[in-house]
């Protein structure tokens, strides 16, 4: 299982083997981390899963145009490493991938 | 002081994670009577039925997460009563616990199909992991399915089974699909963009009886004598809200338990959040939502009122549907409005309707046009309206950056 570190806004760290097949979203929540609420889990219809992905970029398929589209009204700053961590799915390529949780989601 | 929630979903998960997040330290416990840790039920209609997802995957938390946050729930029993004079509630399997506060979270449950032969087998209504486990279990064996009721669920359910290659009938009692949700125009994109992925869909269509063979359903039969065979019929003709505890004790009930916009209810002890409510605005009317925002933003009120503080729902109601490839995503609240105002065309299924009062902006519907939702969110969240030939642009923003 790929493990993945998310950093939380109070600089908090937490890594979490996330099974392949779930996504970064599906990751945290289930494992209570805060900073993510993803109030439609994981439709791509809320944006409230904003992540900033501080690694492996490259190894993530390009956003679609609805993430693209949600991305664009994310409550915190929208920066060039903003993702929807709903959109993105967990395989073995990202293990040790980091990801830091913006400061508001909704 | 203890705490007790009554109902596992997605309002109860909420008044417990919102209580610790502000600081509460007591007693928490969750009862819900579904042998299972919340969970999210959207994508039960949706991607779940497609094999997109896992049952682990549909869990909001993980049990540990609960048990690290001093959370502690009873899965499997049920509350039977609710004593507010010894502040006691007792349950299913004989135990009583106390309370200092209680939140009601019982949200709804199908409505009932009332016509002969809605028990027969393979009729199934789509609420639970059980309900979509029990479809999940004869589609395989299925061919013709219908569906009743041309609601959100039922039509998103159409969708899956038509992606699943299955015949699928729709049939809907009033003239138009989604009639208490969407305006008018948005019933004809929506009953199009179905009949064009070879959906039946019958409009005006007053079921009367099922009928069977060997117990299990082999027809649906129309009041103007039609009949429509089927291997397995869903119920989708809206819900009722889980009241009964409330109205046992005493508590006002009107269309759901009626709260104010903080969640109380008359009783100081008592909040309540989901839908099993219904919320008393300024205006002296009561709003009935059945969504996931709602679950969310009255537990985070029901927790606060608990806890002494107030904390209104003041945002405005947003709902979504993903079917076939539309995604429509709805804000506001468009009853009363005398204007609709289109940015994009609804043949380029990338649209938004924009629905005003005299000039002011009440709700906005989008479909495939998720940079429409977001801002148009905003713009109500603000009360502010953008001019109707802002909307009628394409090029122009909806919020000038
Ligand atoms: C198939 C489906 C698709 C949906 N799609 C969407 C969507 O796309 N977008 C959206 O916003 N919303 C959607 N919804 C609606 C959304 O899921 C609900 O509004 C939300 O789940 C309400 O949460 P709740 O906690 O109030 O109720 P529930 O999630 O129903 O939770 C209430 C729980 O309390 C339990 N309970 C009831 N009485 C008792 C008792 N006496 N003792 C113990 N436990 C009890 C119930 O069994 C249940 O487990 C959908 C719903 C369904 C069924
Ligand atoms: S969970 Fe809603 S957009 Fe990701």
């Amino acid at each position: 299982m790929p493990k993945i570190t998310y950093i939380e806004p109070n600089g908090n760290e937490s890594v979490v083997d996330v099974p392949e097949g779930w996504t970064l979203m599906q990751g945290a929540t289930s494992n209570g981390i805060d900073g993510i609420e993803a109030e439609c889990g994981g439709s791509c219809s809320c944006a409230t899963c904003h992540c900033y992905v501080e690694t492996h970029a490259d190894k993530l398929a390009a956003a679609s145009e609805t993430e693209e589209a949600m991305l664009t009204n994310v409550a915190a700053e929208r920066r060039p490493n903003s993702r929807l961590s709903c959109q993105i799915k967990a395989i073995a390529e990202l293990d040790g991938m980091v990801v830091r949780l913006p400061a508001a989601q909704s | 002081m203890a705490i007790v929630i009554i109902g596992a979903g997605q309002a109860g998960l909420q008044v417990a994670e919102a209580l610790r997040s502000d600081g509460y330290d007591g007693a928490i416990t969750m009862i819900g009577d579904e042998p299972r840790p919340p969970y999210q039920r959207p994508p039960l209609s949706k991607a779940y039925l497609l094999g997109e997802f896992t049952e682990a995957q549909l869990t909001l938390r993980a049990p540990e997460v609960l048990a690290r946050k001093n959370i502690t729930l009873l899965s499997g029993v049920s509350v039977t009563a609710v004593d507010r004079a010894a502040k006691q509630v007792r349950l299913s399997d004989g135990r009583a616990i106390d309370y200092a506060g209680l939140c009601l979270a019982t949200g709804s449950r199908p409505r009932p199909l009332p016509v002969p032969g809605a028990d027969l087998a393979n009729v199934l209504p789509l609420r639970t992991l059980a309900d979509t486990r029990a479809i999940a279990a004869i589609l395989p064996k299925t061919e013709r399915v219908l569906v009743i009721g041309g609601g959100f669920i039922g039509l998103e359910f159409a969708a899956v089974a038509r992606k699943l290659g299955k015949e699928v009938v729709v049939l809907e009692g009033a003239e138009r699909l989604m009639p208490r949700a969407v305006t008018p125009m948005m019933s004809e994109f929506f009953r199009k963009l179905h009949v064009d992925h070879g959906v039946a869909v019958e409009l005006n269509a007053a079921v009367s009886r099922l009928t069977g063979a060997e117990g299990k359903v082999a027809a649906v039969c129309t009041a103007d004598g039609r009949e429509f065979p089927a291997d397995l019929v869903l119920v989708g003709i809206g819900i009722l809200p889980n009241v009964e505890l409330a109205q046992a004790t005493g508590l006002e009930c009107e269309r759901g338990i009626v709260v104010d916009a903080c969640s109380r209810t008359a009783d100081a002890a008592i909040v309540a959040a989901g839908d099993c409510t219904a919320r008393r605005l300024p205006d002296g009317s009561l709003l009935r939502l059945e969504s996931v925002q709602n679950a969310i933003e009255q537990g985070k009120s029901a927790a606060a009122a608990l806890l002494g503080k107030e904390r209104p729902f003041v945002a405005s109601p947003w709902f979504w549907s993903d079917q076939y490839d539309v995604k429509l995503q709805m804000v506001g609240l468009a009853n009363g409005h005398d204007r609709t105002v289109m940015r994009g065309a609804p043949a380029s299924h990338k649209f938004s309707a924009f629905h005003y009062r005299g000039d002011v902006l009440l709700a906005v519907d989008s479909v495939n046009r998720p940079e429409d939702h977001m801002p148009a969110r905003k713009l109500l969240d603000q009360g502010l309206s953008p001019s109707f030939a802002q909307v009628a642009d394409l090029g122009i923003p909806l919020i000038a950056r």
